[in-house]
């Protein structure tokens, strides 16, 4: 699984040997890899007026392109107000709702990123074959994508350690611009240009996979919420910045403390911890239908329900497991 | 009829040949294959509807749409073929006569003796003393002890001490079909009660003493109070507009201290086309979000349940909090009446969350108050205009409840599913006829058997891991999150796309906390075991002093339980565009994967698709034995070795 940001084509179709070199060093003679392209084929196409574009079959022919257009920025930021509003409303009929969250189009977001998710990781895991993921810049929903494929994938991404790593390379190692989207409230009405919940939509969708497989995550919905928090307003330095250059300049590994090794210590660690746990070697594959796909309660309603009787269950959960 | 193929909706890769065959009882399609022969056994009381339709080169697709949601495609490869089974189905899905029906052939093996003790496990009289009465306010009336007052009544009811046989006789002429108000639910803290009746037939301006005092009578029976409340479950206009017809509602004015109220849920007709319209949503090919909401929505099948579940928490309240009884109807008082009775119920008494009480609460508002099982769910051939999906209101309301206080109920998602699965099978003879006269004049009990032994017998299956009924939410009177609580609101996938594994969480929280506590039961009994014989090595203090203790690796046997569930884990089709695998698709050319969506993991020794077929030797029978507890026969080891949908071996 390869990540990258958008091949600079520009208007006039230039090409560039050492990127086809690149690329073709991956692939075996006679091997096909699939370029998964996050942007719709028109809006991608669209991108060489402004330099950018896309790989074009007659310089790459051993790569098969796939577009699944992903929305991010201002429609991602909309559409997570438009729900959180939804939700706030005290007095809207049952209709009024649905029609609200419908209307909201999270869902739909987290619905794609999962397919898309799925889709790159059914090119790996059922063709053997390679992929390389981009849109545009290769720092929002390239991310998305990469992660949660390697989630569906890979067991030891789900243990809690290895969700960490997984966060710090995909993420912040990554240079997912942490700083620019989540600069103010994920719901704030003052609407930066570069704001998006990108991150809030990855674990949404990480949600949807622990409500399917319950006993495949090592880490419960607390440590879901818990990045959450941190992504927007932290005590510790993990999240800040937007890439590995500026952490270096601003000495954030000299004068922060990280976010794992608080999570991590023994007395932290538990809260976040599955007792239904149970290590999974398989693939996980999971229902993109819409039925499968629900509201993050946990999330969404935070403030707006008293969560007693659902934390009362999970104390049921961990007594049963636990033993006396 | 060879060679029939059986389609799964979501991928079309999937198909399946085998051969079609029509019993007197069941329709039962069989896979070709040598392997897994795995059948779909369907019961001809489950059809809800058939369709022929146009014919493709490929054959004649026949869809079978059941009532407990099944929806069978099957291509017959000639149309004349095709043409026969569906005539024949026609005839089978609507028996005329009652004897045509599985459960006057249905034989589970139980002598005489065992038949009649399944019939008394639920006992009214015995509820009702556990409620508390008869008492110095109510009083058990014989007075319909030949169904003559009321004939859709049972023939005890309770009424308020003050109720003499002239009134209640005098107030069942002023009520629709002669239901006259009687006791559902006493509350033994406060005296408050909640009775019900049908609507009177008050028109514009009628009036009946009897039916006055009547209500007058409630009310003195709970003395904390001097009012009641009367709770018409109508929308204003329809209740209205009865009254053109000389019926109604009661007037203030007419029947003192009353304070009354309409809570407004929709008639049966309404709720036969929400439903109709949400099981179209659940039929449409690969939908988006927005598809799936908007038709949700459309349906208004969750507003309706919320309003039913509304009304409930109404009285519930009145109960409970202010201590006022409750009198409640609708139009005829056997539908919404029932729903609303037994969702209020539900909140105010712990009892009725546990298994035996669940039953004990249907048995009382639903089969003992007459609600019209056969013509609500089409026992017999009927109007189609009296089928509706009441009592799967009812059941969905508690699913929405269960959901909010996962540890307040001692029985699972899954007993609430057999039950609905059970009311349209007609495989036991509790959800017969219309009314206790009509089961009696069949003579019910002497010829089938009652289905709460059956599920009694079964109950390990359809238990809650997380209920204690110790815990804090299981006690007293449950409180819904009132408003907002539109979000609360989920679409129960578990019932509505019961037969669709792929949708739902492959692994279940249920079964593996179930399996965890027997184990847990077991290991604590094994260290009582080896505690007592170390006592006595001890004791007798012999040279070899080694205690050998059955290694069991608890961890790897919890694995085995996992891995199980990670075998029905294939991938659906996430690529739309078929094109982009040229080769092949990533889910075609598997034979494990077709017979994996159809094994239906979780399936317990229990489960009506198999209890179907306990007397057929049949391939999916070796299912039953694969207990989580790891007693029987285990599946492979091999399951989380190579790759991920490794084959399951039945047996």
């Amino acid at each position: 699984l390869l990540r990258s940001s958008q091949p600079l084509t520009g208007p006039n179709r230039r090409r560039c040997r050492d990127d086809e070199k690149l690329l073709g060093t991956i692939l075996d003679e006679g091997e096909r890899g699939f370029i998964i392209d996050t942007r719709s084929a028109q809006a991608a196409k669209q991108a060489r007026m402004g330099g950018g574009g896309t790989e074009p079959k007659s310089s790459y022919p051993q790569w098969r392109r796939l577009h699944r257009a992903l929305d991010r920025g201002r429609p991602l930021q909309e559409s997570f107000i438009r729900l959180v509003e939804a939700c706030a409303e005290p007095s809207l009929g049952m209709d009024r709702w649905l029609s609200r969250l419908e209307s909201s189009r999270w869902l739909g977001h987290v619905k794609a990123a999962l397919s898309t998710a799925c889709l790159a990781a059914q090119c790996l895991d059922r063709e053997d074959s390679n992929v390389l993921v981009h849109g545009a810049e290769g720092t929002d929903t390239t991310l998305l994508v990469t992660a949660l494929a390697q989630l569906i994938l890979d067991p030891s991404c789900r243990t809690l350690e290895g969700f960490q790593a997984l966060l710090e390379r995909e993420w912040i190692e990554a240079g997912h611009p942490f700083q620019l989207r989540c600069a103010r409230s994920a719901s704030s009405h003052a609407r930066g240009k570069q704001e998006a919940p990108l991150f809030l939509l990855f674990l949404d969708c990480v949600w949807q996979l622990s409500r399917q497989f319950p006993l495949s995550l090592e880490f419960g919905e607390q440590l879901l919420l818990a990045l959450f928090d941190n992504a927007y307003a932290s005590a510790y330095g993990t999240f800040l910045c937007n890439n590995e250059k500026e952490r270096s300049l601003c000495k954030v590994k000299e004068s922060t403390h990280s976010l794992w090794a608080w999570l991590n210590q023994p007395e932290e660690k538990h809260k976040f911890l599955n007792p239904l746990y149970s290590h999974n070697p398989l693939v996980i594959w999971p229902s993109v239908e819409p039925q499968s796909i629900q509201l993050w309660q946990g999330l969404f309603l935070r403030w707006i329900r008293p969560s007693q009787h659902l934390d009362e269950a999970w104390v049921e959960i961990r007594r049963l497991v636990e033993g006396k | 009829v060879e060679n029939v193929r059986l389609l799964d909706r979501l991928s079309s890769r999937r198909a399946v040949v085998g051969t079609l065959y029509l019993t007197a009882t069941h329709v039962i399609f069989v896979e070709n294959g040598s392997e897994t022969r795995k059948e779909t056994w369907v019961l001809h009381s489950q059809i809800s509807s058939i369709e022929k339709q146009a014919t493709t080169a490929t054959g004649c697709p026949l869809l079978i749409r059941c009532k407990n949601f099944q929806v069978i495609q099957l291509v017959i490869p000639q149309e004349r073929d095709c043409h026969d089974v569906y005539i024949s189905l026609i005839r089978l899905a609507r028996p005329v006569k009652y004897e045509e029906l599985y459960c006057f052939s249905f034989n589970p093996k139980l002598d005489k003796e065992e038949r009649e003790q399944g019939w008394k496990l639920v006992d009214l009289n015995e509820e009702y003393n556990r409620m508390g009465v008869p008492n110095n306010y109510w009083q058990i009336s014989d007075v319909n002890r030949d169904y003559g007052v009321c004939d859709s009544y049972p023939t005890e009811v309770y009424v308020p001490k003050s109720a003499t046989a002239h009134i209640i006789v005098g107030s069942s002429k002023f009520r629709s079909r002669r239901r006259f108000p009687a006791l559902s639910y006493y509350c033994k803290g406060n005296n408050a009660s909640i009775c019900r009746s049908s609507q009177p037939l008050s028109g514009f301006s009628a009036r009946c003493l009897e039916d006055e005092q009547m209500l007058q009578a409630i009310r003195k029976a709970n003395p904390g109070s001097d009012f009641i409340y009367v709770v018409d479950t109508r929308p204003k206009l329809n209740a209205m507009a009865n009254r053109a017809a000389g019926k109604g509602y009661e007037n203030e004015d007419n029947y003192s201290n009353i304070k009354f109220q309409f809570i407004g849920i929709e008639n049966i007709h309404v709720m036969r086309n929400s439903l109709q319209k949400m099981l179209e949503v659940c039929e449409l090919k690969s939908p988006s979000m927005s598809d799936f909401l908007w038709g949700l929505e459309n349906s208004g099948w969750l507003k309706h349940i919320k309003a039913i579940m509304d009304a409930g928490i109404f009285i519930a309240k009145a109960v409970a909090e202010e201590g006022v009884s409750v009198l409640v109807h609708c139009s005829d008082g056997w539908d919404r009446t029932a729903q609303v009775c037994s969702v209020a119920s539900l909140l105010l008494d712990p009892y009725y969350r546990t298994m035996k009480g669940f039953m004990v609460l249907i048995e009382k508002d639903w089969v003992s108050f007459g609600h019209k099982f056969n013509h609500r769910y089409g026992n017999l051939d009927g109007d189609p205009k009296e089928i509706s999906p009441v009592i799967d209101q009812f059941i969905e309301c508690v699913w929405q409840l269960m959901e909010q206080f996962p540890c307040a109920f001692e029985f699972n998602e899954r007993f609430l599913i057999h039950i609905q699965h059970h009311i349209y099978s007609c495989q036991f003879g509790n959800f017969l006829c219309n009314s206790q006269k009509e089961r009696r004049e069949l003579k019910i009990k002497e010829r089938t058997y009652s289905l709460w032994a059956h599920l009694w017998k079964n109950r390990a299956d359809y238990l809650n891991p997380l209920y204690r009924s110790d815990h804090s939410q299981t006690q007293g009177t449950l409180h819904p999150q009132i408003a907002p609580c539109n979000f609360l609101y989920k679409f129960w996938s578990g019932m509505y796309n019961r037969f669709e594994k792929g949708l739902h969480p492959r692994q279940s929280v249920t079964d593996y906390l179930m399996a965890v506590k027997e184990e847990t039961q077991q290991l604590e009994e094994e260290l009582e075991v080896l505690q007592e014989r170390l006592a006595n090595l001890q004791k007798s203090q012999s040279g070899d002093n080694k205690v050998k203790s059955k290694q069991q690796d608890r961890s790897k046997q919890t694995g085995l339980y996992t891995s199980n569930n990670s075998l029905a884990n294939t991938p659906q089709e996430y690529s739309n565009d078929l094109k982009s695998f040229p080769s092949r698709s990533p889910s075609q050319g598997d034979e494990e994967d077709s017979a994996l969506i159809l094994t239906q993991d979780n399936l317990k020794s229990s489960d009506p698709d198999l209890s179907a077929n306990s007397d057929q030797e049949s391939g999916v029978e070796d299912l039953s034995c694969r207990s989580p507890s790891g007693g029987g026969c285990l599946p492979s080891e091999d399951s989380g070795k190579d790759s991920d949908e490794a084959v399951f071996l039945a047996g």
